[in-house]
């Protein structure tokens, strides 16, 4: 029988199947962080249970941290005392635990990969939407509830009804300037919030066979955005030189043995899915957001649409761009902006910094605007001084900030203030997700960078040599 | 944790007829920060509630006395974006058993039926009936019964049936929990656990 990549990875985890219920399954890795973990705990407690599998689970703290300071203790209360309770929480139940300041700490779906912690064919879960990142890898995995995190914990499994199938194939060659946050911010565009609802999408074709690992993380991680519950990509050798001899990887014949199934892990030619999409790259510009969800997005040269040409309801649609101060019909192009973050799980790695710099070198940070540059690890901040792009940074008026969530979801102290605009290589441009009554421009890092030094929504391709 | 038993619910309806409402709206990040499952029904559509001065936003829905009950009526893709369960605790600890919409994002709708609130996912004609007839006359009531998977608008007589897997709709009527579930299993996990490579 034909098989997609997903059916083997799941069928790979059932456990047991409940006849018209879910089924069953199995975790291989559990990431938590100090959010969404600390009432799992909580319940554990409450029951009496241990910890099933303690090596299984990783935590790092990283949703609820300052990005200046690090090494201090941390100011709020309420931040320092879940920060703690993750610390002593992994402690009593064996975990292991990179909290503030750890060579290895950074956000979850940064870290995860970096220490090969995430691997082809597992299934990994996080209280996390966008744990899908790690689908990049051919893995199977999703952002879970706090109900389901507890479950993870006592018994390493959780009851999930097999999602349906969904292949997205982008075929032909980029253009110029368009990043794989473009390619999945147009894929959103094309099947707003809620057309891959229900769906776990395998992404497929020549755009993403060329991606690099970065570039696949970024795809996945934005799956969420489009209603799926996660992406994969089929694991390659891209994929197997990247996780290879990293920390938690498996080696020597260990190695040897995971590398024959890996290769294993790609969809049959025959093998079918509920629902497929193709689109031509040659289709896809530079991307921006002009509303208060991911799929209003739209290449960076077009016009905001009109609320009658638009799919969901004309009130709501409307209602979102006043939010956002914009009209329809209005070119994005030239719109005076506040701030620029680049950082989060979508765009911390190194190649989102590479990429920044690759446009701010030579050229000033604008005065109008506040830059926070928040690398999504340690190792990425590393990285980032090794091949002299702080350098590059600090000659251009920029700073660079300690790894975090920061201004993505807002919890710490990186807010953009209430009726500023922000150009964000993050997620979400949702209502105040960057702090109250902030306004969100989702973009690529190349398009931040232009933003940046330009002081407003400027098309990277008139920067690029 | 083991909730309060679903069976038929009857009252009248909060309506909130906006779409694509996020988890962000339902309870923003900044209100994520306990480490207790309590009070997050306080902050639940905090930023749409309340102005950035505390003070109450008279046209919201959730702050007109007009409206009352255990049923939240939302507009499509109702709880899309993070995976935070606070959104779920948030309309629970208000004091809602129970959302009505005619589209519901994955993780919310799961998170719902982890902590006691029944997510039932009906047509957007009978959605936007019910949100006339709200309009029309705030004390209108719903029944929703969750035996029969069917939900009511009393005041028309109109009826849809909603689907809802059965396992879950046993947990709900019981208030089981899936916790339970998998502790009585513990044996045959751990025989499988043996048998992953990694």
């Amino acid at each position: 029988m034909s098989n997609t990549l997903f059916d083997k990875v799941w069928d790979a985890h059932v456990v047991r199947k409940i006849e018209g219920g879910p089924d069953v399954f199995f975790i291989d890795r559990h990431l938590i962080h100090e959010v969404t973990s600390p009432v799992a705990f909580l319940g554990l407690k409450t029951r009496g249970i241990k910890v099933m599998e303690p090596k299984r689970t990783f935590a790092t703290a990283d949703h609820n941290t300052p990005t200046i300071n690090q090494h201090l203790p941390v100011e709020d209360p309420l931040s320092a005392n879940q920060l703690k309770a993750l610390e002593e929480n992994s402690k009593e139940h064996g975990i292991l635990h990179w909290g503030l300041g750890h060579e290895n700490n950074g956000i979850v779906h940064v870290v995860g990969p970096e220490n090969g912690i995430t691997l082809p064919g597992a299934t990994i879960v996080c209280g996390d939407s966008h744990t899908s990142t790690h689908g990049a890898f051919g893995a199977i995995a999703f952002g879970i509830g706090t109900s389901e995190v507890e479950m993870v914990l006592s018994t390493q499994c959780i009851m999930q009804p097999k999602p349906k199938k969904m292949r997205i194939n982008i075929v032909g060659k980029l253009n110029r300037a368009v990043t794989p946050k473009d390619v999945a911010l147009y894929i959103i565009s094309q099947l707003s919030t809620s057309g891959a609802t229900g769906y776990f999408v395998e992404y497929a074709g020549d755009v993403f066979e060329e991606m690099s690992m970065e570039g696949r993380m970024t795809v996945c991680n934005l799956s969420i955005e489009m209603g799926a519950r996660g992406g994969m990509i089929a694991p390659d050798e891209k994929t197997f030189d990247y996780i290879k001899g990293r920390k938690f990887t498996p080696k020597g014949a260990d190695w040897d043995t995971a590398m024959e199934y890996w290769k294993t892990l790609k969809t049959d030619a025959d093998a079918t899915f509920d629902k497929e999409y193709t689109f031509n790259a040659s289709d896809i510009e530079p991307m921006i957001t002009y509303g208060t969800n991911p799929g209003m997005g739209m290449g960076i040269s077009n016009q905001i649409p009109q609320s009658d040409a638009v799919k969901d309801g004309k009130a709501t649609y409307e209602k979102s761009l006043s939010y956002m101060g914009y009209e329809q019909g209005e070119s994005m192009i030239g719109k005076t902006i506040d701030f620029v973050f680049v950082g989060s799980c979508t765009n911390g790695r190194i190649e989102d910094f590479r990429s920044f710099a690759s446009i701010v070198k030579g050229r000033k940070k604008a005065d109008n605007v506040t830059a926070w540059l928040v690398p999504g690890s340690h190792k990425v901040e590393a990285q980032i001084k090794e091949e002299g792009i702080l350098d590059i940074l600090t000659d251009a008026g920029f700073a660079l900030r300690e790894p975090g969530c920061s201004a993505c979801l807002a919890m710490n102290d990186d807010k953009v203030p209430a009726g500023k605009y922000a150009v964000s290589t993050s997620n979400r441009n949702f209502e105040g997700r960057q702090g109250p009554g902030s306004r969100t421009l989702l973009a690529s890092p190349l398009v931040a960078a232009a933003a940046a030094v330009t002081g407003k929504v400027t098309d990277p391709r008139e920067l690029m040599a | 944790m083991a909730y309060d038993k679903f069976n038929i619910l009857q009252t009248s309806a909060y309506p909130l007829s906006i779409e694509n409402v996020d988890t962000d709206q339902i309870i923003p990040a900044r209100f994520l920060k306990a480490t207790e499952r309590k009070g997050f029904g306080d902050n639940l559509f905090r930023d749409w509630r309340y102005n950035s001065d505390d003070s109450p936003k008279v046209d919201f829905p959730l702050n007109n006395p007009k409206y009352s009950g255990k049923i939240l009526v939302g507009g499509r893709n109702f709880g899309s974006g993070s995976s935070r369960e606070h959104a779920a605790w948030a309309v629970y600890d208000f004091g809602f058993r129970c959302v009505i919409s005619s589209f519901f994002a994955d993780i919310f709708r799961g998170n719902c039926l982890n902590v006691g609130v029944l997510p039932v996912q009906i047509s957007e004609n009978f959605l936007q009936e019910i949100f006339g007839a709200i309009e029309a006359n705030p004390d209108t009531e719903i029944k929703v019964d969750l035996q029969n998977q069917t939900v009511t608008l009393l005041s028309s007589g109109n009826s849809e049936s909603f689907e809802i897997n059965s396992y879950k709709k046993e947990n709900m009527l019981n208030g089981f929990d899936d916790i339970d579930y998998l502790q009585n299993i513990k044996g045959e996990i751990q025989e499988f656990v043996k048998t992953r490579p990694f």
